[in-house]
C-alpha cells in the first residue's frame, strides 16, 4: 500500500488526485492505468492550472474553420481553402538535448497540422536562450538551430520566419517554440474525433520503442529493476524521413477518403491519442498492445501505452477500407497495423491479446482531472536582476551601435540561413526582408502573411501590457506587408503556476491576450501551454509567444522593410509614445524595473488599417514597425536592408514631449516607420522625419546630432555572424 | 517536350520542379519504382533527401528502378538534369564525374546567389544544401575544364560550400546530363525572387544528343 502511494506521487499525482482516481474507478488503478492517468492528468495534457484562464480567450469568428480542441486551428482563406496553424513548445527536451529537442518539436507541430489534412507549407520558430556570453547558451542555440534545420529542411517545409531573444532568465530553461502553417481544401479536412462503433483503429508510421517515456520513467525504473542502466533516455529521437513518408501517406489517405478521423501521437503517446479521440467522439476504444509494432520485443503494456516514439499517427478506418489503407502505407514504405477497434463502451480498454490489462472510463481518464484555481500574488518589484553592459557616458552613436549589436536586436541571418526558406515555391518575402513572411496561395488566388512574436522582458515588466504588445506587434508586422489578421495561435511559456508570482504573471497575461484579441477582432484558434519553466534562480521571463496569420488579396502588392529610393520621404505614423521602460536600452543600462505604459489598442488597430491599405495600394516603398531598440534601430535596419542611408530629424518627436534618448531608443507599441513619396506619406497623416539617400545615417534631434556610416551600423547589426562563427 | 520529374520517398522539391517543367512543356511525376519512361523526353532528378540520405546522399536512390531507366535514357542521349540531391544521385550513379561533400563549414546554407553560366551570364538562383562541396581530383578538374564540362560556377566570393574551383554544376562528356547544386526550379517566378532558373531548364532541354 505504501509503495502504491509513493508511486503515484513520484508520477506527479497528488494524494487527492489519486483518491479521485480510485473513486472514479471504484478500485485502485493498476500500473498501466496509473501510468495513463498520471500522464493525462498532467499539466501538459489536462491544462489543470490553465484551462479556467483559457476560457477567457475569444475563439469565434466568421473565418474560423476549426477552433481550439482540434489538433490545430484553421481559418478560411477563400476559394474553398483553409489555412491550419498552431504553435507548440518543446522547451524541456531542448534544454536537455537541444538538437533532438528542437527537431522533434518541429516534427510534432508538423503532425498536428497534417493530422487535419493540411499540407504543411511553413514553419516559424520562437527561441529564447540565456545571454550569448554563456557557453551553455551558445551550445543550446547551436543545437536548436541545427535541429530545426535538420527536420524542416529534410522534410521539405520552408522555415520562413521566427525570432530569437537572449536574456539571463532563460539560461537554465531555454524556450523552443515551433509554429507550423498548413494549407487544405476545406472540404477534405478531418477532425480528431473517433466515430463509428466497430471501426478499426490503425497505428501508422514508426514502430514503438522505449524512447521518450517521460513522466513514467519512474515506473519504468521500478519495473525494469534497479541500477542506472535501467534509466531510459526521455528525449525523443526524430527521423524526418519517416515523417516525410508518413505525411505523404496521410495526405493521400485523406484525399482518397479512406480515413474517418486522424490524430497524431505526441506527448503521452497512444494514451493521449486514443483517449482524446474517444473523448471527442463520445465513444470507447479497445487497443491491443500485442498488435503494436515494437522496436524492443519485451516492452511492458504501460511502456507501449506511454511511449513517445516519434512519427506515429492514429487513424480510424471503416472495416471495409482497412486493406486499402494498409496497401497505401506499404506504397509509402511506412508502417501500419490495425491495433484496435472503436466501441460503444465509453471506456478505453488496453488488451494484451486476450487479457485486459487496463480498463478506464474515458470520462474519468480524459476529462476527469480536477481543474485548479491559481493563487496569484503580484511581486513587490523587479525580481529578475539587472546587469549593466553599457557605460553611463556612452554617446548616442555608441548607444546605437551597442543596441544594434545586442544579440536580441542583431540580424539573425546566422540562424535563418541554416533553414530552407524557399521550398514549396510560395515564399514571396523571406526572413528579414519584411516584417512578416509572405506566402503566395495560388490555390486561393491570394497570399498569407505570418508572424510570430513575444518579448518576454516587456511581459516581465508588465504581464498585461507586455502581452497586449505581443499581439499588437504581430498585427503591426502583418500590416507592414499588407496583411489583415485572420486568426491567432499562442504558446504560454511561464514558470510554476503553483507559485504566486508566476500565477499572477499567467493570469495577467491571459487577460492581456483575451482583451487585445477581442479589441482587434482576432480569434484565438489554438494554442499550447508550457508551465514549470524555472531554473535555480527562479522562473523564466513570462513569455507568451503569439503567432498570427493574415490574408493579402494580392501577393504582388506587398511591401518590404528596405529603404528603396534615393529622395523618398521617411514618415512615422501610429500612436507611438516611446518610453525607456522595459526597453533594450534599459536592459543594457541595467535599469529594468516593473511597469509599462498601457497600450491604446484601438489606436494601434486604426494605424494598422491605414498602413495595410497603403501597402495594398502600392503607395509605400518600405514599411517597418518600431520595435526593439526604438526608432533609431528601426531606421538603421531599413537603411541596412536597402543599402542606402538617410537623414532623419526627430525634432517632431521632441515636440511630442520625448527626450532625445526616448525619441531615438525608446520603445512602445503602435509605431510604423514608412518610406515613400512625400505626398503619399502626407496623405496618410504621417509625421515627416527625414529623407532616404547617401551612405550615412544622419540623426538630428533638436540641438543634438550625430552621423554614423552605413558600414558601421551594418557591421554592428551583423555581429552575430562573426560572434558565432569566430573562424569565418 | 515531355518532362518527367522523379519522386523518391524523401524528395522535397519535386513539386517545384514539376511546376518549373510545366512552364516549358508537359510534365509528370515519375514514381521511383517506375521502370518505364516511355513518352518522356527529358528527366529531372529533383532535390530533397531521397531515402532520408541514409548511408550517403544519393547512395540509395541510384539503385532505384527509375534510375536504371534514367541511365538508359541518358545513354541514348536523352537530356537529364539533376538538382541538388539529384546532382548527388547522378554522381553516385556514375552519370556525372566527381562527388559532393559536406559543406566546408559543416553547416546548411540557404541563400540567393549569383551563378555564372559559360557565356558569362549571371543567374540569380537560390542554393540550399549541407552537402554541396564539389570535389574531384585535380587531374579530373583539369580535364572537365578542358572539355568544357563545367556548366556553372559560383560568382567570385559567393561559393557557399568550398566547392573546388567554384564549381556549382557539371555536365557529362556528351553534354546531355547536367547536375548542379543551386535550385533553378526555385527561380521561375518573379514573385519568389527571380526567373533566371528557366534558362537552366531551357539549356538542358536543348542538350539532347542525337544518337
Amino acid at each position: 500500500m505504501t509503495v502504491e502511494v509513493a508511486k503515484h506521487r513520484e508520477l506527479g499525482l497528488t494524494d487527492s488526485e489519486f483518491d479521485l482516481i480510485v473513486e472514479k474507478l471504484g478500485r485502485e488503478p493498476n500500473d498501466v492505468e496509473l501510468a495513463m492517468f498520471s500522464l493525462l492528468w498532467s499539466e501538459h495534457c489536462a491544462y489543470k492550472h490553465s484551462r479556467k484562464l483559457l476560457r477567457r480567450l475569444p475563439t469565434e469568428g466568421e473565418r474560423v474553420v476549426m477552433g481550439p480542441g482540434e489538433n490545430a486551428g484553421a481559418v478560411d482563406v477563400g476559394n474553398g481553402h483553409a489555412v491550419a496553424f498552431k504553435v507548440e513548445s518543446h522547451n524541456h527536451p531542448s534544454a536537455v538535448e537541444p538538437f533532438q529537442g528542437a527537431a522533434t518539436g518541429v516534427g510534432g507541430i508538423l503532425r498536428d497540422v497534417f493530422a487535419l489534412g493540411a499540407r504543411p507549407i511553413a514553419i516559424l520558430d520562437s527561441l529564447r536562450f540565456g545571454e550569448l556570453d554563456s557557453v551553455r547558451s551558445r551550445h543550446l542555440l547551436d543545437g536548436a538551430v541545427r535541429g530545426i534545420g535538420h527536420y524542416g529542411n529534410s522534410i521539405g517545409v520552408a522555415t520562413v520566419g521566427g525570432e530569437v531573444y537572449f536574456e539571463g532568465p532563460y539560461e537554465h530553461n531555454c524556450l523552443v517554440n515551433a509554429m507550423c502553417v498548413g494549407l487544405a481544401k476545406t472540404g477534405d479536412m478531418v477532425r480528431a474525433a473517433a466515430a463509428g462503433v466497430g471501426n478499426a483503429v490503425v497505428l501508422m508510421g514508426a514502430s514503438t520503442g522505449r524512447d521518450g517515456i517521460g513522466g513514467a520513467s519512474v515506473l519504468a525504473s521500478a519495473e525494469l529493476g534497479d541500477g542506472d542502466d535501467a534509466k531510459r533516455p526521455t528525449v525523443q529521437i526524430g527521423d524526418p524521413f519517416e515523417e516525410s513518408k508518413l505525411l505523404e501517406c496521410c495526405l493521400e489517405l485523406l484525399e482518397k477518403g479512406l480515413l474517418v478521423s486522424l490524430q497524431d501521437l505526441g506527448a503521452a503517446g497512444l494514451t493521449s491519442s486514443a483517449g482524446e479521440m474517444a473523448s471527442a467522439g463520445g465513444v470507447g476504444i479497445d487497443l491491443d498492445v500485442a498488435k503494436v509494432p515494437l522496436r524492443e520485443a519485451d516492452m511492458e503494456p504501460f511502456e507501449i501505452m506511454v511511449s513517445e516514439s516519434q512519427e506515429r499517427m492514429l487513424g480510424v478506418v471503416e472495416p471495409a477500407k482497412v486493406a486499402e489503407v494498409l496497401a497505401l502505407c506499404e506504397k509509402w514504405q511506412t508502417g501500419a497495423a490495425e491495433i484496435g477497434v472503436v466501441t460503444d463502451s465509453g471506456h478505453v480498454r488496453v488488451l494484451r491479446g486476450a487479457d485486459v490489462v487496463g480498463d478506464m472510463p474515458v470520462a474519468a481518464l480524459v476529462d476527469g482531472c480536477p481543474l485548479y484555481d491559481l493563487e496569484p500574488a503580484e511581486p513587490e518589484g523587479w525580481i529578475y536582476g539587472n546587469r549593466r553592459t553599457l557605460a553611463d557616458d556612452a554617446s548616442a552613436e555608441e548607444t546605437l551601435l551597442a543596441l544594434l549589436s545586442s544579440p536580441s536586436v542583431a540580424s539573425k541571418r546566422w540562424a535563418f540561413e541554416q533553414y530552407d526558406s524557399v521550398v514549396g515555391s510560395r515564399t514571396v518575402r523571406r526572413p528579414e526582408s519584411a516584417d512578416a513572411a509572405v506566402l503566395q496561395i495560388p490555390e486561393a488566388g491570394n497570399a498569407i502573411a505570418v508572424s510570430i512574436d513575444g518579448n518576454g522582458r516587456r511581459v516581465a515588466c508588465d504581464p498585461y501590457a507586455g502581452t497586449v504588445e505581443a499581439v499588437l506587434e504581430c498585427a503591426q508586422n502583418l500590416a507592414c506587408v499588407g496583411g489583415e489578421p485572420l486568426g491567432l495561435t499562442n504558446c504560454l511559456n511561464f514558470g510554476n503556476p503553483e507559485k504566486p508570482i508566476p500565477a499572477w504573471q499567467l493570469d495577467r497575461a491571459v487577460n492581456g491576450l483575451a482583451e487585445s484579441c477581442e479589441a482587434l477582432g482576432v480569434p484565438v484558434v489554438g494554442g499550447n501551454v508550457s508551465l514549470y519553466n524555472e531554473g535555480p534562480e527562479g522562473p523564466i521571463y513570462p513569455t507568451p509567444v503569439v503567432g498570427m496569420v493574415g490574408e493579402l488579396p494580392d501577393p504582388a502588392s506587398t511591401c518590404g522593410n528596405a529603404f528603396a529610393r534615393e529622395g523618398d520621404a521617411i514618415g512615422l505614423i501610429g500612436p507611438f509614445e516611446p518610453n525607456l521602460a522595459g526597453s533594450e536600452l534599459a536592459k543594457l543600462r541595467g535599469e529594468l524595473d516593473v511597469g509599462l505604459p498601457q497600450p491604446d489598442v484601438p489606436a494601434v488597430a486604426a494605424a494598422c488599417a491605414t498602413v495595410r491599405d497603403a501597402v495594398r495600394a502600392g503607395k509605400l516603398s518600405s514599411a517597418h514597425d518600431v520595435s526593439d531598440g526604438g526608432l533609431a534601430c528601426a531606421i538603421a535596419e531599413c537603411a541596412i536592408a536597402g543599402g542606402i542611408g538617410c537623414e532623419v530629424d526627430l525634432q517632431p518627436m521632441r515636440e511630442r514631449g520625448c527626450s532625445p534618448v526616448e525619441a531615438l531608443f525608446g520603445e512602445g507599441p503602435g509605431g510604423f516607420l514608412l518610406s515613400g513619396e512625400r505626398e503619399a506619406l502626407d496623405a496618410l497623416g504621417a509625421m515627416h522625419v527625414g529623407e532616404v539617400g547617401g551612405t550615412t545615417i544622419e540623426f538630428a534631434a533638436g540641438d543634438r546630432s550625430f552621423t554614423v556610416g552605413l558600414d558601421a551600423v551594418e557591421s554592428a547589426w551583423r555581429s552575430l555572424d562573426s560572434n558565432l562563427e569566430p573562424s569565418a | 517536350m515531355r518532362w518527367g520529374v522523379l519522386q523518391f520517398p524523401g524528395s522535397c522539391d519535386e513539386r517545384d520542379a514539376l511546376h518549373a517543367c510545366s512552364l516549358l512543356g508537359e510534365a509528370r511525376l515519375v514514381w521511383h519504382e517506375e521502370r518505364d519512361l516511355a513518352g518522356i523526353d527529358a528527366v529531372v532528378v529533383p532535390g530533397g533527401f531521397s531515402y532520408g540520405d541514409y548511408l550517403r546522399a544519393g547512395a540509395i536512390a541510384r539503385f532505384s528502378p527509375a534510375m536504371e531507366a534514367v541511365a538508359e535514357l541518358a545513354a541514348d542521349g536523352g537530356p537529364v538534369l539533376g538538382i541538388c540531391n539529384g546532382f548527388q544521385v547522378l554522381c553516385e550513379a556514375g552519370l556525372l564525374p566527381g562527388a559532393l561533400l559536406l559543406n566546408e563549414d559543416l553547416r546548411f546554407h540557404c541563400r540567393q546567389l549569383d551563378l555564372l553560366a559559360e557565356d558569362g551570364a549571371t543567374l540569380s538562383i537560390p542554393a540550399k544544401h549541407g552537402e554541396g562541396r564539389y570535389y574531384a581530383p585535380d587531374d579530373v578538374l583539369d580535364e572537365l575544364e578542358a572539355n568544357g564540362q563545367v556548366a556553372y560556377r559560383y560568382a567570385p566570393g559567393q561559393n557557399p560550400n568550398g566547392s573546388a574551383r567554384d564549381i556549382a554544376g557539371v555536365r557529362n562528356e556528351a553534354g546531355n546530363v547536367v547536375g548542379l547544386m543551386p535550385h533553378p526550379e526555385h527561380a521561375v517566378d518573379p514573385l519568389t525572387g527571380s526567373t533566371d532558373g528557366l534558362r537552366v531548364f531551357k539549356e538542358i532541354a536543348a542538350a539532347g544528343v542525337p544518337i
